[in-house]
């Protein structure tokens, strides 16, 4: 049987969307001119950049981190919301509409926490044509000191009685922005349910200070000499972004339909996301660093995948990985692996070899050249020894017969594994620098499942290790 | 005391020499080093750093470029190499540190570590740092070296870090032997070498120029120092021993390459041809092609498999249009006054495996310049007069037999170190073994005069 074709369309909390691909509200969706353009490329919606309370901007307004040569691993800003007047965004929303009808536009939203003010802007948002409504309960910096953004999401009353509000209004679906900047997401995103919230939008930016100037001792990004705190974002922030993601979707009294936000760049964030129960995703830095263009990919990536597993729609995989989210508790501690390293693709960098030993559990070695294993040779003695070779430049005169060759990795640069004291923690195979040449293999012990749950349950834990737990409990 | 004149600026560079010799491997700017900087692996005991002669430890200057601690680097590179600057320029990474990066065995490229360091030191050298040792406190032990070459400077450097009044005596006005005068200039310009040497002054060794040193200079010598260090090099290049060779326009490779860097010739006749297939061979082949011959030969008695340049310096020469003509042997060289041409026979293999003339092939090369280039002699027999007799310099086949650990000859007051110990190796080998001779010596003499 022919397999069916896949398909980006989805519905989104009542919403039919071409794609799950919606750019956030921020810089790139400042105006109807930018989102036309974003439409053009391929997004499949725009969640307009916040419109509310007149603001006066500062300049400079971003900062970032590069990683090794890579620029903006880390985004930061201090921009505030929408600096244009609220009517301006509002005819430009109708515009966009007339001639994108197909395409999502939500309205993000923040005004001053007073009923009359919401529901005047729900009513002109919702006039213009916005799809949906975004409350932005999430803006970490400046509006927040007013009371506004983070300050509302930081409160669960807040965030409760001001959805309240705009559902006493709205006619469209509500979506709810929370912040990160909280000790546990779950508390506000049932505070937005109670409150009537029709889905949820996470992660709004994470409060940050990017890096201080070690000429001028200042914070970046700097205004006249000054800093303040910004919102962090960026390909750094998806761990974080994933975990608060699960976190809603896995607790009864949060979940609804949520938009995924956070450090989204390329399908594979996004199937991320999805996998972890989004319904659609929101990108931001990524479109900031390299345009709209970088939607093409993003589609293209996602549909091939979708194909690649069999899944006809978005819905097909959406959440299908929650259920491997645990407890910590409840994994097997009867689960046994242990790091092999493959010979043939060693190129003998011995990165390993360091890392287990300063970083791990000191069961790599370099004895594979020594008579009997040696698991009592240090770091140490190998640098010493390395220190006393003597080592002249290969003259093809002075010196025939030895040709010189660097092909093949020497025997003895090829770390060995005591495999009986690996506790397979991985961290040999993240530092190997090449694919494949170290693999966590699983080590049949016939030992059955059991849970550090189940263990306790029995009262087989030893009691050092119940001390610990009540101490830290 | 007058003030003295710093070595790099003693010497004028000519212009034209300059424009035609510019960088063979371009300096990298920090937007560019960086980024190379960061894609070492960092490797633990790296096969880089085991394989230079120095074991300059490699991914930990290299990281310093990456976390935009220059100064650290280079500091990092100079306490390993004293001449870190020149080995940057002037030394094969294909065959050593580079050569031996990881990254080659997964398809990749290997880190470009000469160009890093020399980055490195290049920053140094442009932030007006001094050079960052300390000399130990003045134990009162002195010690001579002979030749102002790499091998006696590094030497040099560990006997004042330790502590050692240092004098190095050489033959030459001006310091660095063959780094200042014998690496080609699109690697390593003379000025470059002597600002290099121009910093250890600041370690406090004592040059004395001009100065030649036979067997009774060196029994002089010994007798005013504690220890006497050989950096002596190799002698001149050998003659063929043909007729014709006493004709204007018989040079050598080293002449030719010395007499270009110091600027007396900046040009050399259209058709040049060098006999000899080292890397010196194709050094001088080169600098031809660039002083504005139109057609350059290398002549070599056997093939391509057994000449002693490397892959790359053969390859370089032939980018250049230098032509090789192998297995042919020079007879005899024409001319009335000066060189017409030089005569030459083809050589075929006996079933021994020796190369023979083959009779009636004999043919001519029209040349205006003929460069020698067949092999350094050795010019250290002298030594053997040197010592008491139980306890003499020994050689074995013109070169100083030494201790390679700590650079110690037969003669134990007596140590060696480069070329004259190792027929003939590169810039950082000599600094290898001047580094170990440097550490051997302090040893010695702490171990000689420790009070039991």
């Amino acid at each position: 049987m022919p397999k069916p074709k896949p398909t980006l369309e989805t519905t989104f909390c009542g919403i039919p969307c071409l794609n799950p691909f919606w750019l956030a509200s921020a810089p790139p969706t400042n105006c109807g001119e930018q989102i036309m353009r974003a439409f053009d490329s391929g997004w499949g919606g725009a969640v307009w950049k916040t419109i509310g309370a007149p603001i006066t901007n500062v300049s400079s307004r971003y900062s970032s981190i590069d990683w090794e040569g890579r620029r903006m691993m880390g985004f930061n800003n201090i921009e505030l919301i929408s600096d244009r007047p609220t009517e301006v965004n509002l005819q430009e929303i109708a515009e966009v509409k007339r001639r994108y009808p197909k395409h999502i536009v939500i309205a993000s939203l923040m005004v001053e926490s007073k009923r009359e003010t919401w529901h005047d802007m729900v009513q002109r948002a919702e006039d213009a044509g916005a799809d949906g409504l975004e409350l932005n309960f999430g803006c970490p910096h400046g509006m927040s000191e007013r009371g506004m953004g983070s300050a509302v999401g930081q409160v669960p009353e807040y965030c409760e009685q001001i959805t309240g509000w705009v559902k006493e209004k709205a006619r469209t679906p509500v979506i709810v922005k929370l912040t990160p900047n909280i000790s546990d997401i779950r508390i506000p995103a049932r505070a937005a349910r109670r409150g009537g919230a029709d889905a949820l939008s996470a992660i709004n930016t994470i409060n940050s200070i990017t890096g201080i100037d070690l000429d001028t001792f200042e914070p970046n990004p700097s205004v006249d000499g000054k800093s303040s705190h910004g919102g962090y974002c960026g390909p750094a922030v998806k761990p974080i972004a994933l975990n608060m993601v699960q976190q809603i979707q896995s607790d009864p009294a949060s979940a609804l339909p949520l938009s995924g936000i956070g450090g989204i760049g390329s399908w594979r964030d996004a199937a991320e996301f999805i996998l972890l129960g989004c319904g659609t995703v929101q990108v931001c830095t990524a479109a900031m660093h390299y345009g709209y263009r970088i939607i093409e990919d993003m589609q293209d990536g996602l549909l091939a995948w979708m194909a690649e597993k069999n899944f006809a729609s978005i819905d097909d995989f959406r959440g299908l990985s929650l259920p491997n989210v645990r407890e910590w508790k409840q994994l097997n501690l009867n689960y046994q692996i242990v790091a092999r390293i493959h010979e043939n693709l060693c190129i003998g960098c011995q990165l390993c070899y360091t890392a287990c030993w300063d970083g791990a559990h000191q069961c790599i070695h370099l004895d594979r050249t020594a008579p009997a294993p040696d698991t009592t040779r240090t770091p140490s003695m190998v640098e010493a020894e390395a220190a006393r070779r003597i080592s002249t430049t290969p003259i093809p005169k002075l010196d025939a017969g030895t040709a010189f060759t660097n092909t093949v990795t020497p025997l003895d640069r090829i770390p060995r594994v005591d495999e009986d004291h690996c506790v397979g923690c991985n961290l040999c195979y993240l530092v190997c620098p090449v694919e494949n040449c170290i693999t966590m293999e699983r080590v049949n012990n016939g030992v059955p499942f059991e849970s550090w749950e189940e263990r306790t349950a029995k009262g087989l834990v030893p009691p050092g290790a119940q001390e610990v737990m009540s101490t830290n409990g | 005391m007058s003030e003295r004149i710093p070595f790099h600026q003693q010497i004028t560079t000519r212009p034209e020499v300059a424009k035609r010799f510019d960088d063979l491997h371009p300096p990298f700017d920090r937007q560019a080093a960086v980024p190379e900087a960061n894609r070492c692996l960092y490797c633990f005991d790296a096969p880089c750093t085991t394989a230079c002669p120095t074991h300059i430890d490699v991914p930990r200057f290299i990281k310093k470029i990456a976390s935009g601690n220059l100064a650290g680097s280079a500091r990092t590179i100079l306490d390993a190499n004293i001449l870190g600057g020149s080995c940057a320029r002037a030394c094969p990474v294909e065959v050593l540190c580079e050569g031996a990066c990881v990254m080659h065995r997964y398809n990749k490229q290997p880190i470009q570590i000469a160009r890093l360091q020399r980055f490195a030191m290049d920053s140094f050298y442009q932030s007006g740092a001094s050079l960052p040792f300390e000399t130990a406190a003045e134990t009162g032990f002195s010690v001579a070296l002979v030749g102002a070459g790499p091998a006696s400077l590094a030497c040099a450097a560990e006997l004042r870090r330790r502590g050692i009044r240092a004098g190095i005596y050489d033959a030459r006005p001006l310091p660095g032997g063959l780094n200042t005068y014998g690496v080609a200039e699109y690697k390593l310009p003379l000025v470059e070498s002597l600002r290099e040497i121009e910093m250890l002054s600041q370690l406090g060794v004592n040059f004395h120029f001009d100065t030649m040193i036979d067997a009774t200079a060196l029994a002089e010598i010994e007798q005013k120092h504690d220890a006497v260090f050989l950096g002596i090099g190799l002698g001149a290049i050998h003659r063929l021993g043909i007729a014709g060779e006493d004709l204007v326009g018989v040079t050598n490779a080293l002449d030719l390459i010395a007499g270009y860097k110091s600027g007396e010739h900046t040009a050399v006749p259209a058709r040049v041809v060098v006999v000899g297939a080292g890397n010196t061979a194709i050094d001088a082949a080169i600098a031809a092609v660039r002083l504005g011959a139109t057609e350059v030969h290398i002549v070599y008695r056997r093939g391509p498999e057994q000449m002693s340049a490397f892959p790359f310096e053969y390859e370089h020469a032939r980018n250049e249009g230098v032509k090789f003509l192998w297995y042919v042997q020079p007879i005899g060289i024409r001319g009335d006054r000066s060189v017409r041409s030089l005569e030459l026979t083809k050589l075929v293999p006996t079933e021994a495996g020796s190369l023979v003339p083959e009779a009636g092939t004999e043919f001519s090369l029209e040349a205006d310049l003929i460069v020698l280039s067949i092999g350094q002699a050795t010019h250290a027999s002298f030594l053997s007069e040197v010592g008491s007799a139980g306890a003499k310099v020994q050689l074995e086949r013109g070169r100083v037999l030494i201790d390679r650990v700590t650079g110690q000859t037969f003669n134990p007051k007596f140590f060696a170190g480069g070329d004259c110990t190792n027929g003939g190796r590169e810039v950082v080998d000599a600094v290898a073994d001047g580094k170990r001779a440097g550490i051997g010596i302090a040893a010695w003499l702490e171990g000689k005069y420790a009070k039991t």
